[in-house]
C-alpha cells in the first residue's frame, strides 16, 4: 500500500469484491437498466407505513441478499461503512442495527458509495480487517419530503431537475477470495464553483468529478484510454456534458470513456425523470447490478468508479450558500 | 498540473450551454389552459348555485368550497400534483393550489403525529401565502381608504 501523488493511494496487495447486491424501487424496475437489478421491490413503502421506514428496511433487504448471496452470516463481517441521505443518516442506521455488525456511519451526500468503498478498502488492505460490508441508499420519497415538497404538492419540476432513485446497493470486501479487485482510490475534495442552483445538480457536481478524475489519471500516470470506462455516480443528463465540456478546456478528452449513473437509470423522456437519476442508491445500485456482473464477466477489465456528492443541506442553500460537490474514485480490475 | 478552479470564471455560461432550458412557452400554454378550466369550473358552479336559489354571494362562497373540497380530494387520491406537473402555475395560482399545498403537507407530516406534525407543518407552504397575503391586504387597505 502506498501514496501516491497528490492524493491517491494504490494497493500492493489488492482488496477484493467477493459479492455485490442491489435492490430497487418500482420506477428503477422499469428502467431500461430494471434487469440487471438483483432484488425488485413491488412499491415505495416496502410494506413500512413512512418513507423512512420504508428505506431502512431497503438497507436491510440489500444487506440480507448480500449475506445470502455470499453464503454468510452478520458475524462474518468485522465492519460495515455505510450512510444514506436522511438527516442523521438513520436509513442506515435502522437498516443495519439488527444485524449487530459494527457500524461507521457515513455522509458523503450521493458520493457515499465511493466513501464507504475507499474506507473499506483502506481498513481491508491496512490489515484491520478481512471482510467488511460498504453501499448506501436513498429512496426517491424520502429525499423528496427532506429537500423539496410533500410528495402529492402540485409543483412543476425543472428541466435540469434530476430523479433520486430508490435504490440500494452493498458490496463484501474482503482481503482475498475471486472477484474484481479494488486496486487504488483517490478521495476527493471539496470543490466549489460557486453554483446555487439546488434544481441543478449535475452542474454543482461536475467540477468535483473532473477534479477527482483528473487528479487520479496524474496521480497514477494514466490516460482516459487505460480504462473501459470512467463512471460519474448522479451528474444526469446535462451534468455529464458539463464535466467532458470541463475537463476538455483543461486538455484531457474524457468524451469516448466518460458515463453516468445517472443517465443510464431512466429511460427520461417515457418515464417523466429529466435530467435523469440522482441520490446514493444510483451509484451503488447500477454498480452493484450491472457494472459488477460486466467485471465479473469481463466484459470490462478496469474501470474507474467515481460516484458524486452535491453538499448541502435545505438550510445551507436557503441561507444563500453554494452547493459545493465532492467526488470519490474507485479504480476496480478484473484480473 | 491541472486546476479545476481555471474554469471558475466561465463555469457558469459552461453551465448554461449544458443545461436544457425550461419550455416557457409551452408550460405557459398549459397554464393557461389548466387554469382556464379551473376558473371556467367555478364559475359554472357559481351560476349553478344560484340557478338552485342562492344569490350571488353565497353561490361564490359555496363555489370557493366546492373548489377546495374537489382539490383536496383530488390531491388525496394522487391525481392533483399530476395536473400540477402538467399545468404549472395554472393549477398552483387558483385556489385549489392552496387546497393542495396544505392537504399535501398535511398527509406528509401526519405519520409525525398530530401536534407536532400534521399542525405544526400543515402550513409549511401555504403559510408564507397567508402572512404576505395578509400584509399586502392591510397595505392595499390603507392606501384603498385615501383615495
Amino acid at each position: 500500500m502506498g501514496h501516491l501523488g497528490k492524493q491517491t493511494i494504490t494497493y500492493k496487495t489488492p482488496p477484493v469484491i467477493t459479492c455485490a447486491y442491489s435492490s430497487v424501487g418500482p420506477k428503477e424496475t422499469q428502467g431500461p437498466m430494471g434487469k440487471y437489478f438483483d432484488h425488485h421491490c413491488k412499491d415505495e413503502l416496502l410494506g413500512e407505513d413512512t418513507w423512512e421506514k420504508a428505506e431502512a428496511r431497503l438497507v436491510q433487504t440489500t444487506i440480507q441478499g448480500l449475506l445470502d448471496r455470499a453464503h454468510k452470516v452478520p458475524n462474518d463481517i468485522q465492519y460495515i461503512f455505510a450512510g444514506d441521505l436522511q438527516n442523521q443518516v438513520i436509513a442506515s442506521t435502522f437498516g443495519i442495527k439488527d444485524f449487530n455488525i459494527p457500524f461507521f456511519g457515513l455522509f458523503g451526500a450521493c458520493s457515499t458509495m465511493g466513501e464507504s468503498m475507499c474506507l473499506a478498502s483502506m481498513a481491508v488492505a491496512g490489515g484491520m480487517a478481512d471482510l467488511v460490508m460498504a453501499g448506501t441508499s436513498s429512496h426517491n420519497c424520502a429525499a423528496e419530503k427532506q429537500f423539496r415538497y410533500p410528495l402529492e404538492y402540485a409543483g412543476q419540476r425543472t428541466e435540469t431537475q434530476t430523479w433520486t432513485a430508490t435504490a440500494s446497493g452493498f458490496v463484501l470486501i474482503s482481503r482475498c477470495g475471486e472477484g474484481p479487485q479494488i486496486t487504488a482510490i483517490t478521495p476527493g475534495k471539496i470543490v466549489d464553483l460557486g453554483m446555487t442552483d439546488a434544481f441543478n445538480m449535475g452542474a454543482a457536481m461536475a467540477p468535483a468529478a473532473v477534479d477527482t478524475i483528473l487528479t487520479h489519471l496524474e496521480d497514477t500516470n494514466q490516460k482516459p484510454s487505460d480504462f473501459d470506462a470512467i463512471i460519474t455516480g448522479d451528474l444526469g443528463n446535462c451534468g455529464i456534458d458539463i464535466a467532458i465540456d470541463v475537463a476538455k478546456r483543461l486538455g484531457t478528452d474524457l468524451s469516448d470513456v466518460l458515463m453516468d449513473c445517472g443517465k443510464l437509470m431512466y429511460d427520461d423522456e417515457r418515464q417523466k425523470t429529466n435530467c435523469g437519476a440522482s441520490g446514493c442508491g444510483c451509484s451503488a445500485s447500477i454498480f452493484t447490478g450491472y457494472f459488477y456482473k460486466e467485471l465479473l464477466n469481463r466484459n470490462l477489465k478496469k474501470i474507474l468508479l467515481v460516484p458524486t456528492g452535491a453538499l448541502m443541506s435545505q438550510g445551507s442553500t436557503q441561507q444563500g450558500n453554494t452547493i459545493p460537490g465532492i467526488a470519490h474514485a474507485v479504480c476496480i480490475e478484473m484480473k | 498540473m491541472s486546476n479545476i478552479n481555471q474554469v471558475k470564471s466561465e463555469y457558469q455560461k459552461i453551465v448554461d450551454k449544458h443545461s436544457p432550458k425550461n419550455k416557457v412557452f409551452v408550460n405557459s400554454i398549459k397554464a393557461f389552459f389548466i387554469g382556464g378550466i379551473i376558473c371556467s369550473l367555478g364559475q359554472i358552479l357559481i351560476d349553478s348555485y344560484m340557478f338552485w336559489g342562492l344569490s350571488f354571494p353565497e353561490a361564490s362562497t359555496w363555489a370557493t368550497d366546492s373548489l377546495i373540497f374537489i382539490s383536496a380530494v383530488m390531491t388525496a387520491f394522487n391525481v392533483y400534483d399530476n395536473v400540477g406537473r402538467f399545468g404549472g402555475a395554472g393549477a398552483l395560482v387558483p385556489i385549489t393550489g392552496f387546497a393542495n399545498s396544505m392537504v399535501s403537507a398535511g398527509m406528509e407530516y401526519k405519520k409525525e403525529g398530530y401536534i407536532y406534525g400534521l399542525g405544526a407543518k400543515i402550513f409549511t407552504i401555504a403559510g408564507p401565502v397567508i402572512v404576505f397575503g395578509t400584509i399586502s391586504s392591510v397595505i392595499i387597505g390603507i392606501i384603498y381608504y385615501f383615495i
